[in-house]
């Protein structure tokens, strides 16, 4: 896997980190979301790391700096779907993202960053939300 | 098993993962030995400029766990003490790898050599 895809739902964008990933790719994601919140006009930002069996200091910096960025270009981020033995993990490791929003799961993670993007949702039937334009 | 590239660190965490299993320790300590792997497998890659790691199950009484041994023939680290302490780095990273891999492990012991290397064991049991 080259790159890890990014939906768009509505006016938030949407990555599922599904499997065990390598650092060069945890750049790149970090790289492609900046571009696809300015070519989208996005304002929330979702991922998805149920998928992850472990976050260490390069995956939970990455999420950091994912957060930070975002917030410069006018984007709020959210983590959801940590494990358990992920969280705890984390904290002893001294790392407790204080700058990254996390919820419980998806549905709270889109209350979270914000609720105009449900009615845009029917209007945009391109398989995956695809590459189109926010007219919004 | 080597560590010469970002993609050997993955390999690394499976492998952990794989043997973490097979020695019965549970979730939270599975996950806790497979992060420190990941921590110290980037360090021997970057900082060591490659490396091994040799990855043992031990089920000796009363400790069933893994055991791990990172090493590299790098520069080796010239302060332990201060490459140990939380927020070091020279890097650009968070300096929480060592620091933060020690606190996840049972058994942490640590040589390093100025100009020849550096050996990290680490040990998570039940």
């Amino acid at each position: 896997m080259d790159r890890i895809p990014i939906l768009k739902l509505g006016r938030a964008l949407l990555v599922s980190i599904q499997v065990d990933i390598h650092d060069r790719l945890a750049k790149a994601l970090e790289e492609d979301l900046s571009e696809r919140i300015v070519a989208t006009g996005a304002r929330g930002v979702m991922i998805d790391i149920s998928g992850l069996e472990i976050v260490d200091s390069f995956m939970g910096r990455m999420l950091d700096n994912i957060a930070a960025v975002s917030r410069l270009l006018d984007a709020d981020t959210v983590v959801v779907g940590m494990r358990p033995a992920v969280a705890i993990t984390l904290v002893e490791l001294g790392l407790s993202l204080t700058g990254v929003k996390t919820a419980l799961n998806v549905e709270r993670g889109m209350t979270l960053i914000g609720s105009g993007q449900y009615e845009e949702i029917e209007g945009d039937d391109a398989p995956g939300g695809g590459d189109e334009r926010d007219e919004g | 098993m080597p560590i010469r590239e970002s993609d050997d660190v993955v390999r690394v965490r499976q492998a952990v993962r794989v043997q973490a299993v097979a020695a019965g320790l549970g979730l939270v300590d599975q996950t806790k030995i497979v992060t420190a792997a990941s921590e110290l497998a980037r360090n021997t890659l970057d900082y060591g400029l490659g490396g091994t790691v040799r990855i043992e199950t031990f089920t000796g009484n009363p400790r069933r766990g893994v055991r791990l041994t990172f090493e590299d023939n790098g520069p080796g680290i010239p302060d332990l003490e201060r490459a140990l302490t939380d927020g070091y780095t020279t890097g650009g990273g968070l300096g929480l790898g060592l620091s933060g891999a020690r606190r996840l492990c049972n058994e942490f012991e640590i040589e390093s050599v100025v100009g020849q290397g550096t050996r990290i064991t680490i040990a998570r049991w039940k």
